[in-house]
């Protein structure tokens, strides 16, 4: 089931997309110009389908000049994948796809006059607008904890530097220690992350530092997959992962980065190393743009992915308002490509056709165990809701477990490939 | 398999004739004895099945639990402070463990 959803969404949308659209384009007045905010998952899959497209002009905006994924980066921190492993330049989409890319920061928008100011003053026009920033961190939401403590309690939850930070301080923690990884409420980036991060940390403890221990604060009291993480923490690192739900600590309400320690209502946790993951909210230029609602999050119309607030810009990825998506990369990949679709169609005047929007994520547990999830959504009185869905079970054999973990590899340098050019 | 880990959290001191609220939670799978595993075979009941708080050696709080009950079972319950002592809590499970923990309390 989960061959069949990647294959589906790399080879028929992306096919589908140039069927269609391609041959209607007929336009008088030159080319559209597109521009897309954020070379990220979801503003470099967009780009790239739009550039496909000979009668439109993309220009990418991205500040840093490569892309670490998130995803795998738990793997990293585990020790068991380089960061060079997972870092992608955009290149290939300039030169294979002929996309501008502009390497700045988008710092506003002009949804009128149609434009977008960049930092270094640059100010581009265009006639439709995609925004893919990402998320943002409520700094500020736990006392204490701002852009200064993240440089040492670092959130690593945009992969890079961060990452880099963390596990530098792993490295050189003492076998004894204790690693407390907050975990942020609902909803955030990737929502079986941190509990995968305690695994493979758990992966590396087990064999480096074996007396050490892991404490998972949560600002929830449930979370995604816990049966599945549950059993694989009882069966492969017993006694070194706790986790404490919000009702038993009171939630987190502070943190004191001189004393390496995060306050909680009832009681303070002393770390060793203190990865501290905050709430989240829509990349900042969403907040300038006009593009966010009181939740902190872009609405969109789900078949388009056009912003409810602003017309004429598009918005994916983890920015939006997901309804039952989650803010996954595989998510981001494919409003991105529904979004294209949408754009194209408009552009040509071609009939409007609901996508079909997929999810499907692979978290480990260990090297060789993993599980998986495949889920399809379609629109549905205005919201994004799940149609089918599936997803691993606790009792599955080592085998299958196995071989899970081995299709998670295929489908990062496929999808990898997908989103950033090349390869496939 | 499961290594339990039980924590509970207590105020270290109370005044005198003060409610005072105590949490218990323990990392627990709660096996309730109805899964099978991937060869078909049942997975024995394996619970915490009874938790019991004694405040200086008297009985103040005590549950069963059952296989309905999620994992990492979380309690929540309140005592009178009356004197100085020590709390202790214990969980058993099926098959007889049991986990314990104490805390000495301040009363002022
Ligand atoms: C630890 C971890 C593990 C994960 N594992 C998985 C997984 O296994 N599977 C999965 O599907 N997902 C996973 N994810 C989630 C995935 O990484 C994100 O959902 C995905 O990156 C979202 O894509 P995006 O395009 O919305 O944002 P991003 O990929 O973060 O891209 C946003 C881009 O926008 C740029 N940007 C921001 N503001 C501006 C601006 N003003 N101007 C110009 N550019 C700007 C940023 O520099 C960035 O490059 C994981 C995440 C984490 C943290």
């Amino acid at each position: 089931m989960t061959d069949w959803t990647r294959r589906q969404i790399g080879g028929l949308i992306g096919g589908a997309l140039l069927a269609v659209a391609a041959p209607h384009i007929v336009r008088g007045q030159g080319r559209a110009k597109i521009v897309v905010i954020g070379g990220g998952i979801g503003g470099a899959t967009v780009a790239r389908y739009l550039g496909d497209m000979k009668s439109i002009d993309v220009t990418l905006v991205e500040p840093n000049s490569n892309h670490v994924t998130c995803f795998f980066s738990n793997l990293y921190l585990a020790g068991l994948r380089s960061l060079a492993s997972l870092t992608f330049g955009l290149e290939t989409l300039a030169e294979g796809y002929g996309i501008t890319i502009i390497r700045d920061s988008a710092v506003a928008i002009d949804p009128v006059g149609r434009a977008v100011e960049l930092r270094g003053g640059t100010k581009l026009s265009y006639d439709r607008l995609v925004v893919a920033p990402g998320v943002a961190f409520k700094f500020g939401e736990i006392e204490g904890y701002d852009e200064a403590a993240a440089k040492i309690m670092p959130h690593a939850w945009i992969a890079g530097p961060q990452s880099e930070l963390l596990r530098r301080q792993l490295e050189s923690m003492e076998d004894g220690g204790v690693f407390v990884i907050a975990a942020p409420p609902n909803p955030f980036r990737c929502p079986p992350a941190p509990y995968e991060r305690a695994s493979l940390v758990a992966c590396y403890f087990k064999q480096f530092k074996p007396r050490s221990k892991i404490l998972i604060l949560d600002a929830k009291d449930k979370f995604s997959g816990q049966e599945l993480f549950q059993d694989a923490w009882s069966r492969h690192y017993p006694g070194m992962i706790e986790w404490l739900p919000s009702q038993f600590t009171g939630a987190i309400k502070a943190v004191d980065v001189a004393a390496r320690s995060v306050v909680t209502e009832g009681e303070t946790f002393r770390a060793a190393v203190a990865n501290i993951i905050p709430a989240q909210k829509a990349g900042l230029i969403g907040e300038k743009a006009g593009l966010i609602d009181a939740s902190g999050w872009c609405p969109v119309d789900p078949v388009t992915f056009e912003s409810t607030l602003q017309p004429g810009i598009h918005v994916v990825g983890d920015s939006i308002i997901g309804g039952d998506m989650p803010k996954s990369a595989f998510s981001a990949n494919s409003q991105a490509k529904a979004c294209a679709f949408a754009i194209a169609a408009s552009l040509t005047g071609s009939p409007q056709f609901p996508p079909h929007l997929f999810n499907s994520c692979y978290t480990f547990l260990a090297p060789d165990d993993a599980f998986t999830n495949a889920l399809t959504f379609a629109p549905e009185g205005g919201r994004i809701k799940t149609v089918k869905m599936f997803i691993s079970k606790v009792g599955e054999s080592a085998e299958v477990r196995r071989r899970t973990a081995h299709h998670a590899v295929g489908w990062y340098s496929a999808f990898t490939a997908d989103v950033f050019g090349g390869g496939s | 398999m499961t290594t339990p880990i039980p924590r509970v959290m207590v105020p270290g001191s109370v005044r005198k004739n003060e409610v005072f609220t105590v949490k218990a939670i323990i990392q627990h799978q709660m096996e309730t004895g109805l899964r099978t595993d991937s060869a078909g075979k049942t997975i024995p009941r394996k619970i915490i099945n009874q938790f019991v708080c004694r405040y200086g050696g008297l009985e103040v709080f005590r549950t069963d639990l059952h296989e309905a009950v999620s994992a990492n079972p979380f309690l929540e319950f309140q005592l009178l402070a009356t004197e100085n002592g020590r709390l202790e809590f214990s969980w058993r499970e099926d098959g007889g463990a049991t986990y314990s923990l104490f805390h000495d309390i301040l009363v002022t």
